[in-house]
This record gives C-alpha cells, structure tokens and sequence, in this order.
C-alpha cells in the first residue's frame, strides 16, 4: 500500500505503508518531520497529522484516548488524526496525509 | 547569585538514566547533583506515560512509567543524591583547573570534573501555537504559565487547550480576571471530570465564557495583545478582544540550549565512543535517548548499560590517582555497605 504524506514544508511524496504498521511509523521512517516522542503510546500528540482527500471517512474512528490526546496537540482541524493510531492495511491504499504544524 | 556547589559529577536529567547513573557512580564512591527542568525526577516516564506500562525492562516483567521511576529513585537512595528540579541547564564553561561548570538558568553553579548529559531528547518545554508572530507577545501578554495570579487581576483573559491545567487555571483565574474566555477545539475536554463540571458550572452563570474554537491570528502593537481572530469548525472567524493570551497545550522536547554547549552533535544527537561514552570533549559523557553511536538503540535498557561503562571512565577522571576495584554486589561488603544493606 502507498502513503501519500506531506511534509511541514508543503512537499508531497508517496513512501511505501506496510500492513500492521502505524502511519506514524511509516512516516518516521521515511524521513518526515514526526517527533512521536512517546513512541506510539497515544500519550504525546507529536504525530498529529491532517488526513486529507476523503480518507478521513473511511477510517475507523478516533477513540476516547486519541481525542482526549488531541486537546494536546495544536491546531486541531476537523481532520486532525494522531498518526500512531491509524493502522495500514490494504483498505488505506492511497491514502493521504499532511503533518500537521508544531 | 548563589554560592558554587562542588561535587563529583553534574548530570543533566534525572530520567531514568540519570537517576540509574546515580546508582553505578555512587557504588564507585562518586557524588551526584542532578538537574532536570520539570518539578520531578522520571522524565518522560513520569511526564509522558506514569500509567502506561512498560515491558522490555530486564526482570520486571511489566512496569509503568512512575513505578519504574520510584523504583529508580530507591535504588539510588543510598547515593543521596541531591536534585535541582524545575531548572534547566543553560550554559557549560570549562575552568582553569580542567574542571567544567554547569550553571542553571535559576542561577545555581555546579562544579565538577565529569558532566554527564543525560537529557533524552531535551528540555520539556511547552508546546507553542502555530500562530504568526506569537513571539513577539511572549513575556508581555501570551504566557504559558501562570507563576502569579495577581498579575492577571483585572484583565481580559483568553485561555485556550482542554487539558487540566487549561481546566484549573480557567476556575482559579475566574474570580481574579475582569473577563475570561475558554477557547477549546470541540465541546469536550481531557481535563478531570469534576474540573470540566465546575468549568461549565461557571459558564452556566456568565462568570466565564466557554467558546468551541481555535485561535488563528493575534492582533496588536508592541507585544500587547489587543484581540485574536477565532475560528470555528466550520470555518467561521470572528473577532475577540482580549489583552492577554494564555494557551495550554502541553510540553513538548526540544533539545534547548544543550546545542549550544560547544558538544559534537549529530542531528541533535551527541556522538560518543562505545567504551566510555564519552562525547569527543574530554570530561563530558552522554548517555541514554540523547547519544548516538553505531548501532544504537533508543531502549531504556541500553542507557542502563550505558551509565555502568560511563561510571567506570568517570572514575578514572574524577580519581585519577585512585585504582578501581571492580566488585559485585552480591559479594562485595564494602559495596554492601554503601547500599546501606551490610
């Protein structure tokens, strides 16, 4: 499956997700800007991302932890999601996100 | 300023391996004085997870974050290590006599011959919004903290987040302000429970007003806060006047002024050799999250190891003339002795 991410700077580019795995961690990996400074335990709000292009619907949604976490991040959109909470899997080919402003 | 604190070893952070380091040079006879800038040991353990549990410390099957901690700080008791806390390490000078001080930006001086840097990945700081020009109102009308209320009687107060200290400093703040606003992004809160009660409560009789939006833009002149452009879900701005600004969004790490210590770093990391690690200035040793090496692993396991090899190079440095005796616990009385146990 393919992630298209988008970095703080406005530059876009697609890496490749792998199944199971965190968007969070895929986006790490690859380079972009994500702090996760917990380390995907849903306890810092460093992977804020914005899911954009219609995929924010198609995931599941965002669970009491994570929206409690978000009053921790800053400039919370309609489509603010912690990265580290959405899996990848075959459903989310293609699917786009823009790292949101620290 | 205050009189200079000598001692063995100055170590920056009191996370998990600072306080473990504490436990490795106190059973080689060397003295501790740590320095974190939150108001506790434990570090992200404490601040970013004290409840969730962790799996991969070597015989302790499962741990949360403060457990640990507490556990760290027993086992460094004996040490009598002493803390300097909600203080951060601001600046490090080498002195004539080889030995480094570290002086704090609440002005206290350390003296030692060894520094360990200790830090994870920096100073908790908190998190600022990423709104244009918010800089030049901090200090004078935005602030993140509240360290006295007086200095907010009377005025126009915004605050926003949805946290606990955004919840608590709206309810101890109402009675104080002339006007107080609560600007949150939805109509729900990670605050206590009882905190969001007495929020709404307040509300509900016009003594604060509890408004679900976002903060875009600030407006005014010379670092004084005149109003702030709000924005709702659905994308409707508005005007709101108000002279002072207070968010609440949390700490985050940001490495501070730790890259300005004249370190070799790589990506904000300190590099250091894998027998000592020791930085490539002499004296000056960093372990745990905020080292790099080939093969590095960020695990708190590894900064364990880490702070044994350090301690035994920083003997040689602070007792240069002394032979070091390498010994167990389980066997050595002397070692005994100093844990307080024989």
């Amino acid at each position: 499956m393919k992630i298209v991410g988008t970095d703080r700077k406005g530059v876009t580019r697609e890496v490749e997700g792998r199944d199971g795995w965190s968007v969070m961690e895929i986006l790490r990996d690859a380079g972009f800007d994500i702090a996760a400074e917990c380390g995907g335990a849903c306890a810092c709000a460093t992977c804020h991302v914005y899911v954009t292009d219609g995929w924010f619907e198609k995931l599941p949604p965002r669970s009491d932890a994570e929206l409690d976490m978000l009053d921790m991040a800053l400039a919370v959109e309609p489509n603010s999601r912690l990265s580290c909470q959405i899996t990848c899997g075959p459903e989310l080919d293609g699917i786009a996100v823009t790292v949101a402003p620290e | 300023m205050n009189t200079p604190i000598e001692t063995d070893v100055a170590i920056i952070g009191a996370g998990p391996i600072g306080l473990f380091a504490v436990f490795e040079l106190g059973l080689l006879d060397l003295k501790c004085h740590l320095i974190d800038i939150l108001d506790r040991p434990g570090g992200q353990c404490t601040e970013l997870y004290p409840e969730k549990p962790i799996y991969d410390i070597p015989g302790l099957p499962i741990v949360t974050g403060q457990e640990l901690t507490d556990r760290l700080l027993e086992q460094a008791k004996p040490f009598k290590p002493t803390f300097h806390l909600s203080q951060m390490a601001s600046a490090l000078t080498k002195l004539d006599d080889g030995r480094w001080k570290l002086t704090t930006d609440a002005g206290a001086e350390i003296i030692a011959p060894v520094v360990v840097v200790a830090a994870g990945g920096g100073s908790f700081v908190p998190k600022r919004p990423p709104i244009a020009g918010i800089e030049a109102y901090e200090g004078k009308s935005v602030h993140y903290a509240v360290r006295k209320m007086e200095a907010f009687r009377g005025k126009n107060v915004l605050i926003a987040g949805g946290g606990d200290s955004a919840l608590d400093w709206t309810i101890n703040l109402a009675p104080v302000a002339a006007k107080l606003t609560l600007v949150h992004h939805r109509d729900g809160f990670r605050a206590a429970q009882h905190s969001v009660n007495q929020m709404r409560e307040l509300a509900a009789h016009g003594k604060i007003n509890f408004e679900v939006a976002s903060v875009k833009a600030l407006h005014g002149s010379d670092g004084q806060l005149l109003a702030v452009t709000l924005a709702n879900a659905e994308k409707k701005e508005w005007e709101h006047a108000c002279d002072t600004f207070i968010p609440f969004f949390g700490l985050t790490i940001k490495l501070g002024p730790i890259a300005d210590f004249g370190l070799n770093l790589t990506e904000n990391l300190i590099a250091v050799d894998t027998a000592k690690f020791e930085s490539t200035t002499p004296g000056i040793f960093a372990i745990g999250d905020i080292n790099t090496y080939s093969g590095k692993l960020k695990l708190i396991l590894s900064g364990f190891h880490e702070a044994a090899l350090m301690a035994q190079a920083a003997f040689h440095i602070v007792r240069p003339n002394e032979k070091l005796r390498f010994q167990y616990t389980t066997s050595s009385s002397s070692l005994q002795k100093k844990l307080g146990v024989a």
